[in-house]
């Protein structure tokens, strides 16, 4: 039986996310490069695993997934069990469901104001040569920090964002984080000692600590 | 069941809460918040929805934000199959094109709606129309992907309905309500696609509610 593959390596930040998944439930996968810079993944073989010719795509025998988020919860969901692992809490309505709501907060509130940063200050610097967008990353910047406060609030009041419990939830923040906190603008976080603390115990994890070492971008 | 949904029916996001709750056959009350005035930035709302967005859903002591996580909640605890969580690589794919509902199609349909709609209607202005183009070029390219998709399936997440569709409907709405209407009819996989998911009784039972709450 072929191993879980996954096309793109840890340096994009969304094949990350799935990685450390990956890492957390313990199977065996192995990772393809697709080559950004050559434009392989607008190419008809990237394209036949995800349409909208984007990294990550993963491969599981017969199933072929897209969408990181998507790939990742199909991951925890099938090798989490036999692990002993358990970032979904799907035996429970209310808990998966608080799982689920932080999940959306992070697609949706926190990566639409982090993205813009990690994009001018690191990928775009290091992939094409080019200066940052002052204007973009002060705008993300303030917008970050008022998503921060909201994650200060929540997480002054459970250890992890779902609960008491760490989840998919906090493992999602990683690879845009973990972008994030090579840049001059890390020292945001000292704002929000709730937030700081959280990161801190999520990049003591193994599976963060090495599938950063595979995202070398600088800024 | 004691479920509250916070938020009016012509929100996207709130009508996609609403029509998991029409599926399932839930019993419900919709409160309204009145967000001209700004009522979703006020202390009561944030204690529900720490975004000061709609919706915000309450079910006993539980009070869940994110019209998707909401969603899903809804239709597992009602026992609905719209989710297939009982097959893995099923489950996956309707994941898959949920995901692509948010990050393309609502992602390009979001500005176009507000132009058209909130603009004109809620803040008596006019549209840009740089903006709207823009976005429906953003569309008519996420539009050919779901075309060679439905080529091949029923549906997006394979030969059975998912949340990955009727998640479309509150978006698909106003784009057929739009002046931009006529986008679809290059993609016509897309076009009955669409014209299934709005036959749903669950579909047309909100489709009203949304028109209502314009009025």
């Amino acid at each position: 039986m072929a191993p879980v593959t996954v096309f793109g390596s840890a340096v994009f930040a969304n094949a990350a996310r799935v990685l450390v998944c990956l890492e957390e439930v313990g199977i065996e996968y192995e990772v393809v490069e697709v080559d950004y810079m050559a434009k392989e993944h607008k190419g008809p073989e990237h394209l036949s695993r995800n349409p909208f010719g984007q990294i990550p795509a993963l491969q599981d025998g017969d199933v072929m997934l897209f969408e990181s988020r998507a790939i990742s919860k199909y991951v925890l969901r099938k090798y989490g069990k036999a692990s002993n692992v358990d970032l979904l809490r799907e035996d429970s309505a209310e808990e998966a469901a608080l799982v689920d709501v932080w999940t959306e907060v992070e697609a949706h509130h926190y990566f639409p104001a982090i993205a813009p940063i990690v994009y001018e200050c690191v990928v775009f610097p290091a992939r094409l040569g080019m200066q940052p967008n002052q204007k973009v990353v002060d705008e993300s910047l303030e917008k970050l920090g008022k998503v921060l406060e909201i994650y200060e609030a929540r997480l002054s009041k459970s250890k992890y964002l779902a609960g008491d419990f760490f989840s998919f939830a906090d493992l999602t923040h990683f690879p845009y984080t973990y972008y994030f906190m090579k840049t001059t603008h890390a020292s945001l976080l000292d704002k929000f000692p709730h937030v700081k603390a959280w990161w801190e115990d999520l990049m003591s994890r193994p599976s963060t600590k090495k599938h950063g070492a595979g995202m070398f971008l600088e800024p | 069941m004691g479920i509250k949904v916070y938020g009016p029916a012509a929100s996207t996001n709130v009508a996609r809460v609403l029509v998991c709750l029409e599926e399932v056959g839930a019993e419900y009350e919709l409160v309204p918040v009145d967000m001209p005035s700004g009522e979703h930035k006020r202390p009561e709302h944030l204690a529900r929805n720490p975004f000061g967005q709609v919706p915000a859903f309450q079910d006993g002591d539980m009070m869940l934000s994110e019209s998707r996580a909401i969603a899903k909640y809804i239709l597992r605890k009602g026992g609905s199959q719209l989710l297939r969580e009982c097959n893995l690589s099923e489950s996956a794919i309707v994941d898959v094109w949920l995901e692509v509902e948010a990050a393309q199609f609502s992602s390009a349909m979001s500005p176009i709606i507000f132009q058209c709609f909130v603009i004109p209607i809620v803040m008596g202005g006019k549209p840009d129309m740089k903006v709207v183009e823009e976005n429906l070029e953003k569309l008519k390219k996420a539009l050919e992907v779901y075309e060679a998709r439905l080529s091949k399936f029923k549906y997006l997440a394979g030969e059975f309905v998912s949340l990955a569709d009727i998640s479309h409907f509150p978006t698909a709405h106003y784009l057929l309500g739009s002046p931009h209407a006529s986008a679809i009819d290059a993609y016509p996989h897309v076009k009955a696609w669409i014209a299934d998911i709005m036959a749903r009784p669950s579909v047309k039972k909100v489709r009203e509610l949304m028109k209502m709450a314009s009025a």
